[in-house]
């Protein structure tokens, strides 16, 4: 083998394996972050942890079952005005536009997703937080369903589209009228795709913290209502990590580790499961 | 679509009770109405989005102008607002985020395209799609805890003794700074680049690489010198994408920037950027002036944002359209 | 000259057969079988497998130097399948296996080298497949891998004016290959193949995406490269099997019905199926 040849090769060889090095390193990444928030944080996982107010500062033993609640109802606040807006929305895009303000509705949810989510949490506390003169769950469910709802538009757009024409023209074919051929025929067989859309878009906005850093702000107590401040396990991660106390560097763990378990089970479970196979026989 | 023969338009609904109420008779157009309100709210959020940052940082911007960007200080009491070290921390970061990121996924993407058996490739993206999907505040957590003492103690002593006589590599070694911000925007960013940039390579014709290899190329050439360049335009795109990401990054940066407003040429430096200050000052900015300074950062971040997701998407339309035959190369 | 088939009065010198049998014997293991001159390559009791599917069934093929080789046969038959292990291209799916001997200038390519064999042994697609690069890029790419000693202007202008190229594209060598119309591009994927001078330039029905003025510029060409190239073409227009080449071979479901020189095959057909595909009554 000439000289040439034998530099060729061993060429071939070491760029081939540095690609999988890098793959290796992205990878391992994962699995390194798992671990570890598993080895710190599944210390201080107990009963407590999922019942108990925060104990006042400096005392160990609280728990963080305010911010657990904040963050539930916080997403729920988000799938109440963001799936319903965005689902109607790609059934308009999808079924009913035009040319025109289809094209500005997809460039403008393209744009919306692409706004840093602090950003987002500027707009809502212009839009709830200054009226009001406080902070609110309600502001938080905002800047979050703001979030939401350009995901779920593209999302459900996509998979309306994805429904064939053969499925449309039976129901017309059988007397169908448009919204009820939508409802009973292209919406359930495009069901599986849109549901994935939604669960994967709300796990997102579960572990933002940016945007409710000045809408929901923080609450050391419970928060009633939906005209509060309220805490929430993104935010009091934060709070936490970046705090002096070293029981509340433990719960911060702590925390993380379940915030990172629940995205972490729903993207996979999503993924997996929802996401093989369509609600209608392919061709 | 078919559609009844009464069919109204949006453009055409007169505006009388009368009138309107005998349109919407029919379940069709209540619909179409609807799902148009729907999408219509869309448009008016965005609209109000910007028309809100561009209202309320208008003291802010009529008081300082352009010297906004060009001030180095920061000094909330005094009413002094300058956005240079915000404007620097962010794209010293999102630079040195690049510069790890785009060959760790541009290199992994290669290897997932044209190296990996089909089933390697895909669970492995999986592993990468997840690692997208990962909270900002969890990379800070780890950032904090983590990558902050071993920079301190072991990394930037290394880079000090070794590389030292750079300007980037001076300075006390605290563990936090742009360096270490760099590093964690770098690890959240390399799944974009990977998974953009896989979906590209994927997508260059098979007969280019038999071409290659028929000639007597090893992989890598084939690799290297006929697929790549053939998808350097959505790779571009994916680099875009993944900068775009890295400038709006809040949590893990201000968890680990050290937050304050300096420029310095060192990498070692605590230091800021624009998301980070947000964060920080934003609940607590007393006084309207301070209020409009940072709402006016957030439109800057904002115009940066959308103009590289605006050039992301162009490039990728662009080799989209190349791929379909619709223009040339 | 006989008038049905114009080129078989016409026997090209042998010209470097022998300096190119060193070519190959300096690059493989086995020595080069003394009496073997003007047998280019040896296909030997070749079984070919895709995954469980057994796609070559014993053949054995005699691939004359400086001739032209056809293989001809219905869709399915095995011909591009046989052509493509001639230069192991089969390697570049997964799944496949070979067995049997393939031997070029006596030395078995197994042995080879796969870069080196694939120089030596080109090959030109079915499709036109240049780079997206420009006309001059993609004629010097094969080049700048190999590392060519001296004026890469002057290897180019030479493969270029090989494939009957040159005039058409000298003043344009900086413009992109697609500018080029279909039939150019083909002649350009010949001239990059040509460029790297390999022994054996096999050919995957190389006009059947082209008009037939183009096809008849690209036989002449492949009648002017015989002094200084084998050429094996897989067709599936048995008339330009009939213009173009010297021997011919017959092939079905994987099997090699019948191999013989051109002339004979078509005249006086030995296989009754051979016949029968001839003649029209299948294929």
């Amino acid at each position: 083998m000439s000289a040439r040849l034998i530099w060729r090769k061993t060429l071939n060889a070491t760029m081939l394996s540095l690609t999988g090095v890098c793959v290796l390193i992205t990878v391992s990444v994962l699995f390194f972050i798992l671990g570890y928030l598993v080895y710190n944080g599944g210390k201080d996982l107990s009963w407590n942890f999922f019942t108990r107010l925060p104990a006042p500062v400096g005392e160990s033993g609280g728990g963080m079952a305010n911010a657990i609640v904040g963050s539930l109802k916080l997403l729920l606040l988000a799938a109440l005005f963001g799936v319903p807006i965005g689902l109607l929305g790609g059934v308009y895009l999808a079924e009913f536009g035009g040319r025109t303000i289809p094209f500005l509705v997809r460039y403008t949810a393209d744009l919306l997703n692409g706004v840093p989510s602090i950003v987002i949490g500027i707009f809502a506390y212009a839009l709830v937080v200054m009226p009001m003169h406080h902070f609110s769950t309600l502001a938080g469910g905002v800047a979050l369903a703001i979030m939401v709802i350009p995901t779920v538009l593209r999302n459900t757009e996509s998979f309306l589209r994805a429904v064939p024409s053969a499925l449309r023209e039976g129901s017309f074919a059988l007397g169908a009228n448009k919204w009820k051929m939508i409802a009973t025929v292209v919406l359930p067989a495009a069901s599986r795709g849109i549901l994935t859309g939604v669960l994967l878009a709300l796990a997102r906005v579960a572990g933002e913290t940016a945007p409710l850093l000045f809408t929901a702000f923080g609450n050391r107590y419970w928060s009633p209502g939906w005209l509060q401040p309220t805490s929430s396990l993104p935010v009091i991660i934060y709070t936490y990590a970046t705090g002096p106390y070293e029981d509340w560097h433990r719960q911060a763990w702590a925390a993380g580790l379940v915030l990172l378990a629940l995205v972490l089970v729903t993207n996979i479970l999503v993924r997996t499961f929802l996401s093989r196979g369509t609600s209608y026989e392919r061709s | 679509m078919a559609t009844t023969p009464n069919a109204a338009t949006p453009a055409d609904l007169a505006w009388s009770p009368r009138a309107l109420l005998r349109r919407l008779r029919g379940a069709d157009e209540i619909a179409h109405l609807i799902t148009f309100i729907a999408a219509a709210t869309l448009l008016l959020i965005t609209v109000l989005l910007v028309y809100q940052l561009w209202v309320l940082s208008a003291e802010a911007r009529t008081k300082f102008g352009w010297h906004f960007f060009v001030t180095r200080t920061w000094d909330p009491v005094a009413g002094q607002f300058g956005a240079l070290p915000f404007i620097y921390g962010t794209l010293v970061t999102s630079a040195v985020a690049l510069v790890l990121a785009v060959p760790l996924g541009v290199g992994g993407a290669i290897f997932l395209a044209e190296l990996a058996p089909p089933g390697l490739s895909s669970s492995l993206t999986f592993v990468s799609d997840l690692l997208a999907a990962v909270p900002s505040v969890i990379y800070g957590l780890l950032g904090v805890f983590l990558l902050v003492p071993v920079m301190r103690t072991t990394i930037q002593p290394f880079l000090k003794r070794t590389l030292g006589f750079l300007p980037l590599f001076q300075g006390p070694a605290y563990g936090i700074g742009f360096l270490t911000a760099g590093i964690v925007l770098a690890i959240m960013i390399v799944p974009f680049v990977l998974s953009v940039s896989r979906e590209v390579l994927l997508a260059v014709p098979r007969d280019q690489r038999e071409a290659a290899l028929a000639l007597g190329a090893t992989k890598w050439e084939s690799t290297w010198k006929v697929v790549v360049p053939a998808a350097r335009i959505g790779i571009f795109g994916s680099v875009f994408l993944a900068l775009a990401r890295a400038l709006g990054e809040t949590m893990a940066v201000t968890m680990v920037i050290g937050n304050n407003p300096r420029i310095s040429p060192s990498l070692f430096s605590p230091g800021y950027s624009i998301a980070a200050v947000l964060a920080n000052e934003f609940s607590e900015a007393t006084g309207n002036l301070y209020l409009s300074a940072l709402i006016e950062l957030g439109l800057v971040l904002f115009l940066l944002t959308f103009v590289l997701n605006g050039l992301a998407r162009l490039l990728i339309v662009i080799t989209t359209a190349r791929g379909s035959g619709v223009l040339p190369t | 000259m006989n008038a049905a088939f114009p080129l078989m009065g016409d026997s090209g010198p042998a010209t470097s057969a022998a300096s190119s049998k060193s070519r190959v014997a300096a690059e493989g293991t086995a020595a080069a079988a003394p009496g073997a001159s003007t047998l280019r390559m040896k296909v030997t009791k070749v079984n070919f497998y895709y995954g469980k599917n057994h796609a070559l069934h014993n053949v054995s093929l005699d691939v004359a130097t400086n001739r032209v080789t056809a293989l001809i046969g219905p869709s399915g038959c095995g011909k591009s399948t046989l052509l493509r292990t001639l230069n192991r291209m089969y390697e570049t799916l997964r799944h496949t296996r070979l067995e049997g001997e393939i031997a070029l200038d006596g030395v078995d390519i197994l042995t080879l080298d796969v870069t080196k064999l694939r120089r030596l042994v080109g090959m030109v697609f079915q499709k036109p497949n240049p780079f997206p690069k420009s006309i001059y890029e993609n004629v010097a790419y094969g080049l700048r891998i190999n590392g060519h000693k001296g004026r890469l202007d002057d290897a180019v202008e030479k493969s270029l004016r090989r494939a009957a190229l040159w005039d058409e594209v000298k003043d344009k060598l900086q413009k992109s290959a697609y500018a080029l119309s279909g039939g150019q591009q083909q002649r350009l994927c010949i001239a990059r193949a040509l460029a790297v001078d390999p022994e054996v330039l096999l050919l995957d029905e190389p006009c059947s995406a082209l008009d037939p003025v183009n096809t008849a510029k690209i036989e002449e060409l492949l009648f002017e490269l015989k002094p200084s190239c084998t050429l094996v073409i897989v067709t599936h227009n048995m008339q330009q099997a009939a213009r173009v080449s010297d021997s011919t071979a017959f092939m079905l479901n994987g099997d090699l019905i019948e191999f013989s020189p051109t002339r004979q095959m078509f005249t006086t057909p030995s296989d009754p199926r051979t016949e029968a595909y001839i003649t029209g009554r299948f294929g």
